[in-house]
């Protein structure tokens, strides 16, 4: 059924760094290689290796430059799946009751083999989480690697998310949001995580944690704590044409023959 | 969004279908025998055309039968299941009506006011999505609906009746375009809340994640064409109302004119529904920092 569940027992989802994301893709593509090779039809591509390569992801890491009037810019990769909404309008919209939330952990899941592939979901959703498959013509999207998390085949540490685990920089974290003390909960009180596009009303479950503030990103006190490091190789690069130590003496003993 | 063949054809011509259809419910005109069965046959053909051409839209047609089973939360789901009451009911009264020359008066209102609620349900499937704000008003449902009983009442012939709606029909058109302008803006939607980095100061992009398009560009994120939406609503605007009018009006009444008055509205509406379409702005797009 297309309805919600009133509560979910647990809020499992993910908590985004967006100061600690370095924008490398490995998400994108470990999210694509589990996915594609497990749950449901194969996460397809058109034109692989054509001028114009489309396929269905249901992880993607945008990249942003963030400025404030009079400072230098700052960069923000951005990786977005998914976000497991509470009040989810991509599961009422659904005619077929394929699209559903569940009630024991909150996650939103397609049942391929009802889903018509209209795409009215997709419409639904205000952050671009849910692709129609060109080759399948059913709706894929994040499931929160449900086939992995509960899986008792794979060894422990395994048992999280795809994107979570390969994440070399530690940038998105697992858990359960309904309980206080998880680790999710704890990272999302701490450094305030943010809900995206909290005036579309869809109280979204994934929290996205701000970049730290920057002490060198300019105004009147800038300090810069990499400059002092870096300015022999500056000086280096600046005075190249008299170089000093070894080459200089053999310089200025050639200059005198 | 994507201006889609298949949904402009759908709720164009099904618009149009159930229209006419309400109006032969409520027995205005009071026809019956063979003229009976010919408006009936254009009815008929324009819903089921209409609806026929909307499953060109879904990627698994064959998993169809399931859309009738979630009432009671989707408004696609209520659309398909009242589509098909209305075609039931209106083929009982519309029996009897040309077959056995009886007209089931309480079945016939019965009919037409499923066929209202058909275009409703069609109207809702765009104005419930909060996240094409240009759609997510009631105007749309009145927008809808207005379509449906002005063209419908120049389908079936009601030319004084006709020229008073078509006249309203485009008024509820352009305030329909003039606030949909605004909509966008006013709902507040940014790059910046989209992201959450406002606080942080002007968000653009600079990477997107992908180097060509993808399903959620083809479908959500149009551009193009948008730069001649000024003199296409004019078209619209003239063709849809104001010139069939003209027609009905100054010049002899025969049905010759009748059929140019039809002609002129039905380019109207599609070029009307295009617009819908082609103007509505998704807010995925901010991710893009297109729309
Ligand atoms: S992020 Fe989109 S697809 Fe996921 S639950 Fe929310 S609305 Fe649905
Ligand atoms: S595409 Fe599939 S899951 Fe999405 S609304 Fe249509 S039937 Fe439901
Ligand atoms: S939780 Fe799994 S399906 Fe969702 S984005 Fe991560 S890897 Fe992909």
């Amino acid at each position: 059924m297309t309805a919600l569940p009133q509560t979910t027992q647990k809020k499992l989802g993910l908590v985004i760094d967006l100061d600690i994301c370095v924008g490398c893709h490995a998400c994108v593509t470990n999210c694509k290689e589990w996915n594609t090779s497990n749950y449901g039809a194969p996460l397809s591509d058109i034109d692989a290796y054509g001028a114009e390569p489309m396929g269905t992801f249901l992880n993607r890491v945008h990249t942003y430059e963030v400025r404030q009037e009079g400072c230098n810019a700052q960069t923000v990769h951005f990786p977005k799946s998914c976000l497991h909404c509470e009040d989810a309008p991509c599961v009422t919209v659904c005619p077929t009751g394929a699209s559903y939330k569940r009630e024991e952990d909150g996650i939103v899941l397609v049942n391929e083999d009802r889903c018509m592939g209209c795409g009215l979901c997709a419409w639904a959703c205000p952050y671009g989480a849910r692709e129609l498959d060109q080759l399948a013509g059913v709706m894929k999207k994040c499931t929160l690697c449900v086939d992995r998390i509960y899986n008792e085949n794979l060894p422990e540490e395994d048992r999280v998310p795809a994107c979570v685990r390969t994440c070399p920089a530690g940038a998105r974290h697992f858990g359960d949001f309904a309980d206080p003390d998880s680790n999710v909960s704890r990272l999302t009180a701490e450094r305030g995580g943010m809900e995206l596009m909290p005036e579309q009303g869809t109280a979204p479950v994934n929290r996205y944690l701000p970049p730290r503030p920057k002490t060198d990103i300019g105004g009147e006190n800038k300090i810069d704590i990499l400059a002092p490091f870096l300015e022999p190789v500056v000086n280096d690069e600046a005075t190249q044409d008299q170089p000093g130590g070894f080459l200089g003496w053999l310089d200025k003993a050639l200059e005198k023959i | 969004m994507h201006p889609a063949p298949s949904v402009i054809i759908f709720t164009s011509l099904s618009g149009l279908g159930f229209g006419l259809m309400a109006w032969l419910g409520i027995g205005i005109p009071p026809v019956g025998g063979f003229a009976a069965f010919a408006f009936f046959l254009i009815a008929y053909l324009l819903a089921v055309g209409g609806l026929l051409a909307s499953t060109a839209h879904l990627g698994n047609p064959g998993k169809a039968i399931h859309a009738f089973s979630q009432w009671r939360t989707s408004w696609l789901s209520r659309e398909g299941i009242s589509s098909i009451a209305t075609l039931l009911v209106m083929g009982v009264y519309a029996f009897n009506l040309i077959f056995l020359g009886q007209r089931i008066q309480i079945l016939g209102w019965l009919g037409a006011a499923l066929a209202l609620f058909t275009v409703f349900t069609t109207s809702m499937i765009y104005a419930q999505l909060k996240t094409v704000p240009r759609w997510n008003t009631g105007l749309t449902s009145v927008l809808f609906l207005s379509y449906a009983i002005s063209g419908g009442a120049l389908l079936a012939g009601l030319v004084n009746i006709a020229v008073v709606l078509l006249l309203l029909l485009t008024l509820v058109q352009i305030i329909a375009w003039q606030t949909g302008d605004k909509r966008f803006r006013t709902a507040g939607h940014s790059l910046e809340t989209a992201t959450g980095l406002g606080n942080l100061g002007k968000v653009r992009l600079l990477e997107p994640p992908h180097s060509s398009p993808n399903y959620l560009l083809k479908e959500m994120v149009f551009t193009v064409g948008r730069k001649h939406a000024l003199k296409l609503r004019t078209i619209s605007a003239l063709t849809l109302g104001l010139l069939p009018v003209l027609l009905l009006v100054a010049m002899p009444f025969n049905l010759v004119m009748v059929a140019l008055a039809i002609v002129l509205h039905v380019i109207g509406v599609f070029t009307a529904r295009w617009l819908f379409f082609a103007e509505a702005e998704h807010v995925v797009g901010l991710y893009y920092d297109k729309r």
